[in-house]
């Protein structure tokens, strides 16, 4: 996108849009955090972790909060904070179908108060509420170009994890007894998985924000899966949903800073949240359709 | 029962004196039984007679208190590619991206790590076990969307492509319309007979298998009876398993065990629930 020429495409692309550095820094990171959430909310969606997403999503705001409290990226904070929260989850029992929902409330609930605590702090003492808003919404624009190989190492990592795990994350998301069963080490590979999560949230936290990240996570995701019956092209729609929604979102953010008299930009996150839902949405009307017509031939066998 | 039929080989199964104590309550007591190769065995029981803990003990997945295992002979491994399992719940929502075909080759290489990359000689292997079980005509369709009875198949051929010699199905049967249900004992008894691969089947109707089953272990308050249909499913013998009295009644070549009135042989304490 950034070689295009932009000027044909003016009315499009708002002057500067390709020559503004923070604009570079948004496509790279914003693409690449896509990618990575596409690959695990995939997995996310299939074993039924959306909540546990989302929970760490907010219990992430504690560490990110933190983070910006002492002057550091709230990136760091985030990584710190959900690492810890899913290895405290998988103790509590998250591998239990329902310890998990407990295991996660606990930690979520546990969480927020430290998040109340230190934005509050953070508030006060810088006497601005930008800490709240880039921790909760995410500060795309305002990424330090120097962020840019730590995201990438971190994206590498919980990418990798899936990719690796694969087929054993597959089997044992289907069964937990059937992949131990094949000599498949399921704490570790949900470990493994929780791992990957933690940093595909975090990632997601720093881009469109903590409170927004599971959309990026899970929209995607839930789309993909209505459009294959396979694992590995989910995955891959997943991921160009999410690109495709984060690209246009930070376009029209930029946009949008002519759109009212008051020359105010909107947040990239509505942008990419309202994006992800839509296709949501009509992926859900239209495959909704043509599935039931599907469905037929194979009943009818079946009768 | 199984001393005198011994045979050369060792059993496919032993189960020695499997004792297992969950929470401080015993769910199984001194279970001993063997299984031959080929042979057909129902595991019968009512819900919570302690099936599913037996079954999890032979996998590996529970530690026994006491009592020892042997598969062909050996102390099970870890990862015994001999065992195929078909287990009672497993996640198959209609919105898992998975393919009948995709679920089958699992069952070849699903413990691998690394994204999978399929031989052809494999991906005929995985055709081949789809034939065997007659899915077939819906290969290509997603698992979660087929009905119960196409579940069961394809979970059979997921168990069955590692080659195993005993195949652990925990109630299959549970949730499938009649006819269905016959199908898969049909499939199950064919496969079994066909590439002479024992069978451990658990149920909690033992009618369903009547006609196939060579054997039957009969599982009730933490303890089991194992022999021919004929010798186990008496009104004597389960009584005696119960600890108070049930009638055993035949009709129509059907079975029935409902609890009876007459307590004359309440609670044995001293017995033990084995046929020699």
């Amino acid at each position: 996108m950034a070689v295009m020429a932009p000027g044909s495409l003016a009315p499009v692309f708002e002057p500067g849009f390709f020559s503004s550095s923070p604009v570079h820094v948004a496509l790279i990171v914003g693409g690449v955090v896509a990618i990575v959430s596409g690959v695990v909310g995939t997995f996310t969606v299939m074993r039924g972790q959306s909540f546990a997403g989302h929970s760490l999503a907010d219990i992430g705001t504690a560490g990110g909060s933190a983070a910006f409290l002492v002057g550091i990226s709230p990136l760091y904070g985030f990584v710190a904070m959900n690492l810890i929260a899913a290895g405290v989850m998988e103790m509590i029992g998250i591998r239990r179908p329902r310890g998990r929902d407990l295991a996660t409330g606990i930690v979520l609930g546990a969480a927020l108060g430290l998040a109340a605590l230190f934005l509050y702090w953070d508030t006060t003492h810088s006497s601005t509420t930008g800490a709240t808003i880039n921790v909760l919404f995410g500060s795309i624009f305002e990424l330090p170009s120097s962020l840019v190989p730590v995201i990438a190492v971190f994206s590498v990592v919980a990418t990798g994890i899936v990719l690796v795990a694969y087929r054993p994350l597959l089997l044992s998301s289907l069964s937990p007894d059937l992949a131990a069963t094949r000599g498949v080490p399921v704490r570790l590979v949900g470990i493994g998985y929780l791992i990957a999560l933690a940093l595909a949230v975090s990632l997601s936290a720093v881009t469109i924000g903590a409170i927004l990240s599971t959309a990026l996570l899970i929209g995607p995701a839930a789309t993909a899966l209505r459009l294959t019956k396979r694992a590995v092209p989910a995955m891959l729609i997943a991921a160009a949903v999410g690109v495709a929604a984060t690209w246009l979102g930070i376009l029209l953010a930029y946009d949008s800073y002519d759109w009212l008299p008051r020359h105010q930009p909107w947040p990239v996150s509505f942008f990419v949240v309202t994006i992800v839902f839509v296709s949501y949405l009509v992926t859900h009307l239209y495959v909704g359709r043509s599935a039931r017509h599907r469905r037929h031939p194979v009943a009818a066998r079946v009768a | 029962m199984g001393s005198e039929s011994e045979s050369v080989s060792p059993p496919v199964l032993t189960v020695e004196g499997i004792s297992v104590w969950l929470s401080g309550r015993p769910i199984l007591q001194d279970v001993n039984f063997r299984i031959q190769a080929g042979e057909f065995t129902g595991l019968i029981g009512s819900n919570g007679a302690g099936k599913t803990t037996l079954l999890r003990v032979i996998l590996g997945l529970e530690t026994p208190a006491s009592g020892h295992v042997l598969v062909a002979g050996r102390p099970r491994s870890p990862r015994n590619p001999l065992i195929g399992y078909v287990p009672q719940k497993i996640l198959l929502d209609p919105d898992m991206p998975l393919r009948a075909r995709d679920l089958v080759g699992l069952g070849l290489d699903g413990h691998r790590f690394g994204m999978p990359r399929r031989s052809s000689v494999q991906k005929e292997l995985i055709a081949e076990m789809l034939d065997a079980v007659d899915a077939t005509s819906f290969a290509d369709a997603r698992v979660g969307n087929l009905s119960g009875g196409e579940q069961q198949r394809v979970l059979i051929a997921h168990a069955l492509i590692s080659r195993p010699r005993l195949l652990l199905l925990d109630e299959p049967l549970a949730n499938l319309d009649i006819r269905s249900e016959q199908e898969v004992v049909e499939l199950v008894a064919r496969i079994s007979a066909e590439q002479q691969i024992a069978v451990l089947i658990s149920a909690h109707d033992m009618n369903p298998l009547l006609p196939v089953m060579d054997r039957v272990i009969y599982v009730a308050a933490g303890r089991v009876a194992s022999g021919t249909t004929e010798e186990v499913v008496t009104t004597e013998a389960l009584s005696l398993l119960y600890g108070h009295h049930v009638d055993v009644v035949r009709i129509n070549e059907r079975i029935l065990v409902v609890a009876g009135r007459d307590t004359a042989v309440h609670h044995h304490s001293d017995f033990r629930a084995q046929w020699p």
